[in-house]
């Protein structure tokens, strides 16, 4: 079936099997950052956002999606480089394989929480496992960062 | 639970998708017997599914939490996220829909999951089951009206089309307790308890069978919830209350747990009420 | 101490590959190849079986479908999948396809297809018959079983460790000091305890996977999801019978590995079907068969014999373990010693005697391999609780009991080859992480209503540095036009951060910035031979190689300035990232000497370097659970965990930091909630993500990492390792804190809130 997808602001349409999932769909169209760590809606490794809401897109069909706007961290590099260069002073990105889901649900958190509390960055961010860094490092880095951005805010008045 | 034990990957395979732009037309896809309504899919990409049809609600408007004076009219493709971060609900429910909700895998899976496709399922081991059952709650099915939840509950999957939840705004109090071996495990019990139009509930699930509703039919919680009401009512549940065995717990496990929510969770509800 | 006060040594940089990772650039396995073949497996549904008949000719049918191969297509000569310096510990007891089927997931046949559709349905196409046999489910029961895993007689071993398919045995060993049985006699309190563990999986993030091509001269080419580049190209080598030197292996950047990639788990299938084929090919494990047909870590079962004297002097530990490899023997023998030998000798300090003594067997279930902590991880849990039990009835306070036994720098280990603990804070580590942890308030258990508890355990760890006397590292180290250099290794960075600390130590022997050292690996055909990453060996082996190559590419870079001053190469030295002469003043910049090396000149201007140690040294740490342990419920939560790492010098204090909150994460999980259960037929039940429960950020509780330096004389800036050592503290520690709520010893892993609310009081 043809399936048309804003995928990060611009328009893709392609003729795709019906039962295709939005994960093979992005990563067919170049989003490689997409990530599949499991097959049973665990891991969060292929967070998307779809319609600026979080999904996870290795269960999600990309029919589903049609006509809809999709962001893939190809498409939120900005956004993403104001805060991953906190997790890369912790060290925590550690192999990386689950970084870009981990950065696209932050993005999301913090669109949604600009000024969330620990409690509340861990709990919306459960749903991204890490098996390398032990999420310390990931908590400290966003920490750092809202710390920072306190700061400038500080400066700026 | 997910197999697929040859090698490839859990699939859903359809030939065709379809996004009926009406509810009857909605349910003469659905009749035939390869095709299959397919919900948020989340819980459906963990197993392996062929079908014909893929028929997708998404056109039907049904996306929207609607709250009047009298109730909440909670459409079949409203996401758990929706109902989670729904003040309304928060208020009526006492926080109990939250509390429901959030352990729920993550918040990328509950954007995805869907009312619907978790009340149809009537999934064991749901936390959706058991907190609505709490409540004076109906589902609207298409053809078959509407049915309260309960009886819902009980019945056997057929061909209809579930097209909203209705929750009576009746004068009540809510809790809600679970247990998990892991934050975001699918739970060993869940428990609800409510004072609802006046009547005592408290919901059992993730037995693992199916949520079942207790009422208080000894008066046993007549004079309100204290510790030795709340423990009698406890030991009612562990009578009352059948469960078994499954990766999730044992049933010596489950049998110990019933009392200890049961007893916690009418705890809770008298400090809701 | 004094120490240099180093420029890039010991300082926090960021890893070499952070924001590219970050950002999500391609740069895994199946984002940086080319269309390939989709290779599947069919897999076993028996634990054990002959394939009495296959019949492909329907799934070769299927459009799409280039090829499928049965064990009737391959070689019949037995290899191992071990990731080990050759000649290997494991036996050579595989075939690409065997018609003996070992374990539910052993590999029935290939399928190659254009697509990943066309492949699942060739998988159900396939028409097998099987003759089911009885199969080895009980790992007690295995040695000297009437049924074999191995009968066949092509099994070999190419070195004595005990290995006997017609005992199902993978191998033994054993070790002793003193008379152990005379000193028990002599004691005032004897435990024996027997422990279980399971066979947990690393559940990298990215499963196994594998691309292969034949390259421009017709060479096989590989790009894996692996450690031990080397190590896979002597695999495939010895399994498709193609010499090595027809073999390119090399890695992209690795989704994690823990020692699950130090097997070649899936490389042979793709390898095979491209021989075949001579096409690309691709395989990618589904997370089901990353999780039942990987290589998880061995399960085992430990009884320990421990005496004591009233005082809390131990004077005696007996190790005996068990060790289940599964139905292939990857890894078993070498895991199966590190049980005793990394267990005992972390009480050198009064111990009078010793006696360790273990066998492997071999059984119908999933192969085991290596997973970070590899039989010390085990050991240690069985060890250290059994000295947290010997405090509970001696009544003594378990830190004070520790620093009363411990082992301290300075002690010859004789449980641990008679090596001397030259760099050893384990006794500033346990008293730091006492005091950072608040030990003496949190220690007392604390009812906290509504049936909670507060309590709080303790559990000590060593691992080694390296495989002493055997594995070696090495590194080529270039200077570029521009002054700047390449490193170029044969480790493999799975994450860990190894590009990144190797290359500040060139920067810090260079004199020059992190920056200006480019890293390269890992590549058969450009990587100077290293044994790869594992063993906890990179920082501490391949460190070495760094410091010597550096040392003689300095000589070299002077040797070429002497050319271009016309003097002696005795009159220059290499200071400050240029060539001086002091006599004169005269100096040389890096690119002058560059640019003097590509003319008319005959000394490259690079050097390459390998080491290996006689030693192994341990790092040491200590970790400290404090927990709330529901006990209507059963649910234990971590509400923090403290630890102080002893590993030489940090060379990134970072990123050993993220390692050590990395490995007590996974402790965490393989004590509280990740279990591996059977059904009656053998197969695993906790085969996904949805059921094999990895911890969340939910379930780690606050995690307070810090260190206590050592200096290492045999390693690199005073340098151990840190990969392994911090996985092991929580089992023990968390298992104490547990039977400080409960009043029950757990000997079992995980330990499941069902398995707290059933459990007995012991008498």
């Amino acid at each position: 079936m043809e399936i048309k997808i804003k995928l990060n602001g611009t328009m893709v349409s392609d003729d795709v099997p019906a039962d295709t999932l939005l994960i093979d769909f992005v990563r067919a169209h170049g989003c490689l950052s997409v990530k599949r760590g499991c097959e049973t809606s665990s891991c969060g490794l292929c967070t998307v956002l779809m319609d600026d809401e979080p999904v996870l897109s290795c269960s999600t069909l990309a029919a589903r999606a049609n006509g809809r706007s999709v962001h893939t961290l190809e498409g939120l590099q900005e956004e993403a480089s104001e805060f991953v260069g906190f997790i890369a002073d912790q060290g925590a990105e550690q192999c990386g394989f689950c970084n870009p889901g981990f950065v696209m649900n932050t993005i999301a958190l913090l669109r949604e929480n600009p000024d969330p509390s620990d409690g509340e960055i861990l709990a919306y961010l459960s749903g991204n496992l890490c098996r390398c860094s032990g999420y310390e490092g990931q908590l400290r880095g966003i920490r750092a960062f809202l710390n920072s951005r306190h700061e400038e805010g500080a400066n700026h008045e | 639970m997910p197999t697929s034990s040859n090698g490839a990957r859990n699939i859903i395979t359809f030939q065709k998708y379809e996004r009926p732009q009406t509810l009857d037309e909605a349910w003469e896809l659905n009749q035939k017997k390869r095709n299959r309504i397919v919900a948020g899919t989340m819980w459906m990409k963990m197993g392996t599914h062929s079908f014909g049809t893929a028929i997708d609600l998404c056109d039907l408007g049904l996306n929207q939490i609607e709250e009047t004076d009298e109730e909440f009219r909670i459409g079949a493709m409203v996401t758990l996220r929706q109902m989670e971060k729904h003040p309304g609900l928060a208020a009526y429910s006492c926080g109990a829909v939250e509390a429901a909700f959030k352990d729920i895998v993550g918040v990328q899976f509950r954007n995805g999951a869907t009312l619907g496709g978790s009340l149809w399922r009537r999934m064991g081991f749901s936390d959706i089951l058991t907190v609505f059952l709490a409540m004076d709650s109906y589902v609207e099915l298409y053809k078959g009206g509407i049915v309260p939840l309960e009886e819902f509950a009980r019945m056997p999957y057929d061909k209809d089309v579930l097209v909203r939840l209705v929750v009576k705004k009746q004068p009540g109090a809510f809790s809600y307790q679970a247990v998990r071996k892991q934050r975001t495990d699918i739970p060993s019990l869940n428990c609800a308890a409510a004072q609802v139009a006046g009547e005592w509930r408290v919901v059992v699930g993730s037995r693992p069978a199916r949520a079942v509703v207790l009422r208080d039919e000894q008066g046993l919680l007549a004079g309100g919830i204290t510790e030795e009401s709340a423990a009698a009512f406890a030991d009612y549940a562990a009578g009352a209350v059948t469960v078994s065995g499954n990766m999730w717990g044992s049933v010596e496990y489950r049998r110990a747990l019933v009392p200890v929510l049961t007893r916690r969770a009418l705890l809770a509800l008298k400090e809701v009420q | 101490m004094n120490r240099p006060e180093y420029q890039s040594v010991g300082k926090s940089v960021r890893k070499k590959d952070a924001m590219q990772q970050l950002l999500g650039k391609p740069l895994y396995t199946e984002d940086i190849v080319r269309d390939a073949l989709v290779v599947k497996l069919l897999r076993s549904p028996h634990a054990n079986a002959i394939v009495e008949t296959i019949d492909t000719s329907k799934a070769k049918k299927v459009a799409g479908v280039v090829d499928v191969f049965t064990w009737e297509d391959v070689p019949n000569e037995r290899f191992s999948n071990a990731g080990q310096t050759y000649p290997e510990t494991s036996p050579y007891d595989r075939l690409i396809i065997d018609r003996h089927v070992r374990f539910v997931g052993d590999v029935v046949a290939i399928v190659a297809a254009e697509n990943e559709a066309a492949a699942n349905k060739a998988l159900e196409r396939i028409k097998v018959t099987y003759d089911v046999l009885e199969p080895v489910l009980d790992f007690r029961t295995a040695k000297d079983n009437p049924v074999l895993v191995h009968p066949e007689d092509n099994w070999r071993m190419l070195c004595d460790l005990g290995g006997d398919n017609t005992r199902n045995l993978v191998g033994t060993t054993a070790d002793e000091g003193g008379d152990i049985e005379a000193v028990l006699a002599d004691c005032d309190v004897v435990l024996e305890r027997t422990y279980h563990t399971k066979a947990y999986n690393q559940a990298m993030m990215e499963t196994f996977r594998t691309y292969t091509e034949l390259d421009r001269y017709g060479r096989l080419h590989v790009i894996s999801s692996t450690q031990v580049v080397f190590h896979v190209r002597r695999i495939l080598s010895n399994a498709l019978g193609i010499p090595k030197g027809r073999i390119r292996v090399e890695k992209p950047r690795i989704g994690g590995g823990f020692g699950a990639k130090q097997t070649a788990v899936c490389e042979v299938y793709p390898a095979f079907v491209t021989m075949k084929t001579g096409r690309a090919a691709m395989c990618v494990y589904t997370r089901e068969e990353s999780q039942t047909c990987g290589s998880p870590r061995h399960e085992m079962e430990i009884t320990v014999r421990l005496g004591a004297n009233n005082d809390g002097r131990i004077r005696a530990l007996g190790v005996t373990t068990l060790s289940n490899s599964g139905a292939y023997g990857e890894h078993g023998w070498a895991t199966v010693g590190l049980t005793g030998h990394k267990s005992i000798p972390l009480y050198t300090g009064s111990l009078e005697a010793f006696k360790f003594t273990a066998n492997v067997v071999y059984t119908n279930m999933q192969p085991s391999g290596a997973y970070r902590g590899f039989g010390a991880t085990q050991g240690q849990f069985a060890v250290e609780t059994t000295v947290n039990e010997l405090a509970e009835k001696l009544g003594r306070d378990p830190v004070e009991l520790r620093e009363q036994n411990m082992v301290r720098e300075g002690m010859e280990m004789p449980a641990y080859f008679g090596e001397i603990a030259n760099a050893c804070a384990l006794d500033r580590c346990l008293k730091h992480c006492a005091d950072m942890f608040d030990w003496k308030a949190k220690y007392p258990v604390r009812d906290m209503g509504n049936g909670k508890v507060r309590a709080a355990g303790v559990g000590m760890s060593m691992q080694g540095s390296g495989i002493s006397g055997i594995d070696v590292g090495s590194v080529t180290i270039k200077l570029n036009d521009d002054g700047t250099y390449m490193l170029i290794i044969g480790a493999a960075d799975m994450g860990t951060g190894c590009d990144t600390i190797l290359a500040q130590m060139v920067a810090e022997h260079m004199d020059c910035s992190v920056d200006d050292v480019s890293v390269f690996g890992a590549d058969t055909d450009a990587s100077p031979y290293d044994s790869g990453s594992y063993a906890s060996s990179t920082t501490y082996v391949t460190g070495m190689a760094v410091q010597k190559a550096c040392t003689q590419l300095k000589e070299r870079l002077c040797a070429i300035a002497a050319e271009a001053l016309e003097c002696d190469a005795n009159e220059l030295s290499f200071e400050d990232g240029r060539v001086v002469r002091e006599a004169t003043g005269e100096e040389m910049s890096l690119v002058d000497v560059a640019t003097k090396s590509q003319v008319s000149n005959c000394l490259a201007p690079e050097a390459t370097a390998m080491h290996s140690s006689p030693v192994s040294p341990p790092p040491f740490m200590v970790g400290m659970a404090e927990i709330e342990l529901d006990r209507e419920t059963g649910v234990v939560e971590v509400l923090n965990y403290a630890s102080v790492v002893d590993c030489g010098i940090p060379i990134n204090p970072a990123l050993a930091r993220i390692q050590a909150e990395g490995g007590i994460v996974q402790g965490i999980g393989h004590t509280l909630m990740e279990d591996v259960t059977r059904t009656p037929k053998g197969r695993i039940r906790e085969s996904n993500l949805f059921t094999y429960r990895l911890p969340t950020r939910l379930d780690t509780g606050h995690i307070h990492v810090e260190f206590e330096n050592s200096y290492e004389p045999t390693g690199p800036f005073g340098a151990k390792s840190i990969g392994e050592i911090v996985i092991n503290t929580p089992a023990p520690a968390i298992t104490q804190a547990i039977y400080r709520a409960t009043g029950v010893w757990h000997r079992e892993l995980p330990i499941l809130p069902e398995h707290i609310v059933l459990a007995k009081p012991e008498e």
